[in-house]
């Protein structure tokens, strides 16, 4: 295809290395090359998601059906013309009906999967026998100690989200325990976000040094 | 009826995605899976009404000649009919999105690097903000700047290089990995119970009408 | 946070410390990360249990299999999750898997379809030849989140009722026959987030039983922890985990080369934590004194 030539492919290179560079001048200060990239973003963005939506699920999942005579489908697109509504003021209480159902569908699926997946499965995983032993017979420690940690710290941070009693005497000493467990957790979480962070600057620098100026292989 | 039409129907559509867990065959599961596709067809339409309420905002911006960034809402109107047009026209119909086509030339040299870049800076304001802000104010800091601290050098190469003493088992990898499938699965665990039953608490109030603040007023 | 500095000017180190410009900070970053790109060095890394736990169980998957894979990410968490599809879609052309791909982004096919390209063009497969439809399909995306997996459950060919090309599914002859998720022998799950692992999770496996790993993005990998056991049965998270993928899969690729990189990013900002730190704690301790 003629996009695959070599003066379209260096074309899409020096663009989008270009376009790069521009969203990195923020860095310096707030300029009005990033805020052409930023505008340029959500423009190319919205207009992304308004095609894929089009020819991946309103052409096969409307159009079609109603061109080989299904008229079921008429209901989800009256509910979604009616979601457009929206975009007049004077009637935007209109989308309130399909609002309601989307509303009701997903809280409908969630409570039930939050419960088994969420709650259920995950108490029963806490749940499990604290003294192991090998198939030899011998009582292995670490393992042991490692299962009563997570059954002892889920429980305890469990006891420190009920903030229906004070937490003092007993209680206040478990749910401070709970609380050592939760910043280890969000500590964790810091460590992978700045990893995950890092990784797309990695990838971006990568492209501008490999793709573009071919100094690194 | 305003507002009792749109609280029968979430309440309809909900017991009935309750039922069909319990129940799956007809009229449940076939009711449901209908739901489904009602469910991405809306979802589109949700899209599609962002999509047409930022181009619709845009454009009173640009025509606003007191606006100082009205170029910038022009802009965002051109690259929206840009990418609009020729996905819908010039692209290929259905096979919009293969390999050599216009839209694909489109996201791979516009939306892929714009999108990537945006996310990427965020690891220099990551980097900013913990020299700003992370503090070892209290014990219960000072707890999760080491766990923070351990889990960042375990994860890297550095970490074992650092710790190749030390023997098998007892590097910086290994307690991270120790604290990543134990004393984090702990407190993660339970968060996520007590999500799970919010959760849980929050669907049964928007099923049952306790909850209607996403009607909006009148 | 209130300005400590004193009015006289005579501002000690740390308290210029406190209120270094952040470019400095970045440009610290920029270097820490170009720098290591121009070394050629790649680490054997110690392979974490639930990476290694994912590898087994894609080996344990027999030749031929029906396996699906879910690419629900876009082009941001690529540097994270692409290598970690290419590293996938290699296993599966090693073992000549029937491939079934669908996105619950609309990004994800499409990356999904230049990951397969990727692994294409290892020399190692450069003899095997796949015909799309036959061999493997794209499905594309399908909106809905969760509610496709619902449906997933009972009715793919009416979920997804066109490929990623446009042609109905009633007429590639590789969906013939897969009726619902129990058809597939296996799920890879790729996700940088909602809808992702999770809804996969709730639906596809508690729900319809199905067997399946996970490749997710660093900041979503502590959330999945508690699901690896009972219910997922790998999990490759982040950049450290598709470095350890391509190890214990045999294909070494782009994640290994970056974990240099990695490794020198986490000790500037580890460092700057501590400097911070530092200059806090001796400027409270030079005000308490004064």
């Amino acid at each position: 295809m003629w996009m695959e030539s070599h003066f379209w492919v260096t074309f899409g290179t020096w663009m989008a290395a270009l376009l790069t560079l521009g969203i990195m001048s923020f860095l310096y200060k707030d300029n009005p090359v990033y805020k052409f990239c930023e505008a340029l973003f959500v423009g190319i963005s919205a207009g992304y998601w308004f095609v894929s939506y089009f020819w991946q699920n309103l052409l096969p999942q409307l159009g079609d059906p109603l061109w080989h005579g299904n008229l079921l489908v008429i209901i989800p697109g009256i509910l979604g013309v009616m979601m457009l509504m929206r975009l007049i003021p004077s009637i935007g209480w209109i989308s309130r009906w399909p609002l309601a159902f989307v509303v009701g569908f997903t809280a409908g699926l969630r409570l039930i999967t939050f419960l088994q997946s969420n709650a259920m499965t995950q108490l029963q995983n806490s749940v499990q026998p604290v003294i192991r032993y090998n198939q030899s017979g011998t009582f292995m420690f670490w393992e042991s100690f490692n299962v009563l940690l997570v059954t002892v710290g889920t429980f305890a941070g469990l006891l420190y989200f009920f903030f229906s009693k004070e937490h003092k005497g007993a209680f206040g000493y478990v749910s401070r325990i709970g609380t050592w467990f939760l910043m280890v957790t969000f500590g964790a979480a810091f460590g992978y976000t700045v990893m995950g962070r890092m990784s797309l600057l990695i990838g971006r620098m990568h492209f501008l040094l490999s793709d573009w100026l071919n100094v690194v292989h | 009826m305003r507002r009792e039409i749109p609280t029968f129907i979430a309440f309809f559509v909900g017991i009935i995605c309750i039922v069909q867990f319990f129940i799956p065959h007809w009229p449940f599961g076939g009711m449901v899976n209908t739901f489904s596709d009602w469910f991405g067809l809306l979802q589109a339409f949700a899209i599609w009404l962002g999509a047409l309420n930022l181009i619709k905002v845009s454009l009173e911006r640009s025509f606003n000649k007191k606006s100082h960034d009205r170029w910038y809402g022009i802009v965002v109107v051109f690259s929206f009919l840009l990418i609009a047009i020729i996905g819908l026209f010039f692209s290929g119909a259905r096979g919009f999105q293969l390999a050599g086509t216009r839209f694909d030339f489109l996201y791979v040299n516009i939306y892929t690097p714009l999108s990537s870049t945006m996310f990427a800076i965020l690891a220099f304001f990551v980097a900013s903000a913990s020299y700003r802000a992370f503090r070892a104010r209290s014990w219960e800091a000072t707890l999760l700047l080491v766990a923070a601290f351990l889990v960042m050098l375990g994860r890297v190469p550095l970490g074992d290089t650092l710790t190749g003493f030390a023997p098998d088992g007892y590097r910086l990898s290994d307690i991270a990995s120790w604290i990543m499938t134990y004393p984090q699965v702990a407190g993660q665990r339970a968060i996520m119970i007590g999500i799970a039953l919010g959760v849980a608490s929050a669907s049964l109030r928007l099923i049952l009408g306790l909850e209607r603040s996403y009607l909006g007023g009148e | 946070m209130a300005d400590m500095t004193p009015t006289n000017g005579n501002a000690s180190f740390f308290e210029k410390m406190m209120r270094i410009d952040r470019r400095v900070i970045f440009v610290f970053i920029g270097v820490a990360l170009i720098f290591p790109m121009f070394l050629n060095v790649t680490q054997h890394l110690p392979v974490s249990r639930e990476v290694q736990m994912a590898s087994d169980a894609l080996e344990a998957i027999p030749e031929g299999a029906l396996v699906l894979f879910a690419c629900d990410y876009d082009p941001p968490s690529a540097p994270e999750l692409q290598p970690m599809a290419v590293s996938a879609f290699k296993v599966a052309l090693r073992k000549k898997w029937r491939m079934v791909i669908i996105g619950l982004w609309p990004q994800g096919p499409q990356q999904a379809n230049m990951a397969l390209n990727t692994a294409l063009a290892d020399p190692r497969y450069k003899d095997v030849h796949l015909t799309e439809g036959v061999d493997y399909v794209n499905l594309g995306f399908q909106s809905g989140n969760e509610a496709v997996i619902q449906k997933m459950g009972s009715d793919i060919p009416t979920t997804f009722p066109r490929d990623y090309r446009g042609i109905p599914v009633n007429q590639i002859p590789i969906m013939r026959g897969i009726k619902n998720l129990g058809n597939f022998d296996f799920v890879v799950n790729i996700s940088a987030g909602y809808p992702g692992t999770r809804e996969w999770v709730q639906f596809g496996v508690d729900r319809f039983g199905v067997k399946m790993i996970s490749g997710s993005t660093a900041v979503q990998t502590t959330e999945m922890f508690p699901y690896v056991g009972r219910q997922l049965l790998g999990l490759v998270g982040g950049m450290r985990g598709a470095a350890e993928f391509e190890q214990s899969t045999d294909n070494p690729g782009l994640a290994l080369r970056f974990m240099v990189g990695q490794s020198v990013a986490h000790v500037i900002v580890i460092a700057f934590i501590l400097i911070g730190n530092a200059a806090y704690f001796a400027t409270r301790a030079g005000r308490k004194k004064s």
